[in-house]
């Protein structure tokens, strides 16, 4: 089962290595990798999803938690939460399928390339990807889900 | 300090040369200083330190960084780096010491100005000494010690650091709870670790017990936490464990776990492990918890704080255990103890077929430093044999890899425990395979004057590959015999400036340890020839439950 884990770490040199070094070092599995600065300078915030059952992702929180440089974890998934993930898909131009797209989409254009943006949760990437693909789409690249809960509670240090 | 110089510490060697307050021991190789350090640690409570160089001088350390890893010990290693603007270029003697010890350490730190160097050093003892210790790397460009720079000083006098707070003090409802177990229990044990020791929480761990009478089993790295001679101690549990602490856990109905982390060492398959018993598992780390054993009652704190809430508890009740069933229980497990215990008796017994019995060596020992010594080991039956026959009464007391097995711990941790008391017995019980590991630290010993004993269990073979090829490989050696090219261990001793004595006889066994141990001021190797052939004993069945040993070559449980 796939599970998206938010985490924030102290915004430092090594400190991602040692987020990304444990799941090796412990034989998980790393779906996709979301990170960037926050609006504290101080910390990255950092959202990854993995498969494994309750077991497997409490065993990955709590190590996680127990990394010297991660302030906070939390697996999204123990309550109600928001996934959103970026495409960028690269069509020729004579094979776009345009029915599947409107203006909004298009991120660049002209006369051999069309490239366009899909913004949704990883499912509906994975089927519009499915829907796409009669019209061989040269280039996909996909950002990896990030994800928010959908009640009051925040990821932030204030609270 | 231990430390080995070398070109990216020079500055910082020079530092150690113009004061007086830290004491720095030349070692051999920097695995001996990081063991020694680690040695020191495990036998004060207090932190250890290594000073190595870059690039090999980090990479020797590794080893002795994993060790202390897997065992929790709070040691500072302080490694040497090329200069900062070298950084990345493969230069001399560059490697990348935070990224290779990783994995291995409970955090690191790559110094990137030298203004930062107090709060870091302040912070890798915090972070090394509390909560679950361990090691903490510092990697240090050479830029940044270079004298010709100044900076002022500021050592912060704490630290507050918003990504890491240790728990102390478990949750109060989970003590009620644990107690509420302890109430109905008919088949209670108390099975505690290396946590117990490194918390200094042995005072409770024996109030405990000694309030309930329940029966305790010790983890390798849990010996003398409680007294191994106290009759209520069942001895070792695990993959070595006496018979009585194995079908006690096997058969409970109760684990009060402290301090101890259910590794595959002691539950055999976890599947099998413990069926019928319930589990309250006390541990600082929230990450061992419910990690391989599932928790009824998880309680994340220190050792010494829930113990101390769990006596409190128990005493504010009118605790209500049945004192009948326990007792019967009891019964139980002395009765096992008879069936199938350890013989502690076997000098009496005289020489097995013309042998010495390596198990002898270890009574031996424990019967002249009457039980008082520090133990340090290496890895191997002769590590077995001196944890299933040395009743460690104290905590501190006994000395071991358990986590990693790194052979070559032995002799240079038997330093630092030197070093930190010049004035105790300190045994390193080896065999001819470990002690090879880390030999040259023998010139260490004579350079700093340690009067270390080196009880050497010389069958010249690895004995646990060998019984393991015994057992599981049809008798094939392979590779685990030295076709007779073993150096003279007593000349060898000697041409270090120490006192080597070759023991082959079992009736110059016990006169040739009283020699040993009565030269207080001397190294002495006492290489000691044992019966080739024996084996550890109880020994788990792979794969299965705590119930299924080898008791001897034809003998077993089930």
């Amino acid at each position: 089962m796939k599970r998206v884990i938010a985490l924030l770490m102290e915004n430092q040199p090594g400190a991602l290595s040692r987020v990304v070094g444990l799941f090796s070092q412990r034989g998980y599995n790393i779906e996709t990798l979301v990170v960037a600065p926050t609006s504290d300078p101080t910390l990255s915030r950092l959202t990854m999803s993995t498969e494994g059952d309750e077991q497997v992702v409490e065993q990955i929180t709590k190590q996680l938690d127990k990394l010297i440089d991660v302030v906070m974890v939390s697996d999204l998934g123990s309550s109600d939460f928001v996934e959103r993930e970026l495409m960028l898909i690269k069509f020729k131009k004579d094979s776009f399928p345009e029915d599947s797209f409107d203006e909004t989409n298009i991120v660049s254009n002209n006369e051999e390339i069309v490239n366009v943006q899909i913004i949704g949760t990883s499912s509906e990437l994975d089927q519009l990807i499915l829907d796409t693909a009669y019209s061989n789409p040269i280039e996909i690249v996909r950002s990896g889900p990030l994800g928010i809960s959908s009640d009051k509670n925040t990821l932030s240090i204030d609270n | 300090m231990f430390g080995y110089p070398g070109g990216a510490a020079l500055h910082i060697y020079d530092a150690i040369f113009n004061q007086d307050h830290v004491e720095h021991i030349l070692v051999r190789h920097e695995q001996g200083a990081v063991h020694a350090a680690d040695g020191y640690a495990r036998a004060t409570g207090k932190p250890g330190v290594a000073l190595v160089t870059s690039g090999p001088g980090a990479t020797n350390a590794i080893t002795g960084l994993a060790t202390a890893y897997m065992d929790s010990t709070p040691i500072v290693v302080i490694s040497g780096q090329v200069k900062s603007m070298l950084i990345g270029t493969d230069s001399f003697q560059e490697t990348d010491m935070i990224g290779v010890s990783r994995p291995i350490v409970k955090h690191s730190f790559l110094v990137q100005k030298a203004e930062d160097i107090p709060e870091i050093v302040k912070k890798a003892f915090h972070i090394a000494t509390t909560g679950r210790p361990g090691p903490v790397v510092i990697d240090v460009p050479k830029d940044f010690t270079d004298p010709e720079f100044k900076f002022e000083f500021n050592y912060p006098s704490e630290i507050n650091m918003r990504s890491y707070k240790p728990a102390q003090a478990g949750d109060s409802s989970r003590i009620k709870e644990a107690v509420d177990l302890i109430e109905h229990s008919k088949r209670p044990v108390i099975y505690s670790g290396g946590g117990v020791i490194q918390d200094d929480a042995s005072d409770e761990l024996i109030e405990l017990a000694k309030l309930l009478d329940f029966p305790i089993t010790n983890t390798l790295m849990g010996l003398g936490a409680f007294p191994g001679s106290d009759p209520q101690f069942m001895g070792m549990l695990g993959m070595h464990g006496t018979y009585q602490a194995n079908m006690a856990m096997h058969n409970a109905d109760l684990i009060i776990a402290v301090g101890a982390r259910f590794d595959d060492r002691i539950t055999n398959d976890p599947k099998k492990f413990s069926l019928q018993a319930k589990k309250i598992h006390i541990d600082v780390d929230p990450a061992s918890v419910s990690k391989i054993i599932h928790a009824d009652v998880p309680i994340v704190g220190s050792a010494k704080e829930c113990l101390s809430m769990l006596i409190q508890e128990i005493k504010g009740r009118d605790l209500k255990i049945n004192h009948e069933e326990i007792s019967a229980w009891n019964k139980q497990v002395s009765d096992w103890r008879d069936a199938h215990g350890l013989n502690h008796s076997l000098l009496e017994l005289g020489p097995q077929n013309g042998k010495i019995l390596p198990q002898q060596v270890v009574q031996s020992l424990y019967k002249e430093t009457e039980g008082e010594a520090f133990i340090t080991s290496d890895v191997g039956q002769h590590q077995m044999f001196a944890a299933q026959y040395y009743h460690f009464d104290k905590p501190r007391q006994w000395i071991n890899s358990g986590g990693l097995g790194t052979m070559g711990f032995g002799l240079p941790s038997a330093m630092g425990v030197q070093l930190a008391y010049p004035d105790a017995t300190v045994a390193c019980v080896t065999g001819e395979g470990s002690i090879q590991m880390c030999i040259q630290e023998l010139s260490t010993c004579l350079q700093y004057g340690l009067p270390i004993k080196i009880i050497n269990l010389n069958n010249a073979a690895l004995g646990m590959v060998r019984q393991w090829q015994d057992m599981q490989y049809g008798g094939r050696y392979s590779s685990s015999t030295y076709e007779n090219s073993l150096p003279d261990f007593k000349a060898l001793a000697e041409s270090y400036g120490h006192i080597g004595i070759k023991v082959a006889k079992f009736e110059d066994l016990e006169s040739a340890m009283k020699e040993c141990i009565s030269l207080k001021d001397r190294l002495v190797f006492l290489d000691v020839d044992v019966d080739p052939n024996e084996h550890v004993y109880p020994m788990l069945e792979a794969g299965n439950s705590m119930d299924y040993m080898w008791l001897g070559k034809d003998k077993k449980t089930w």
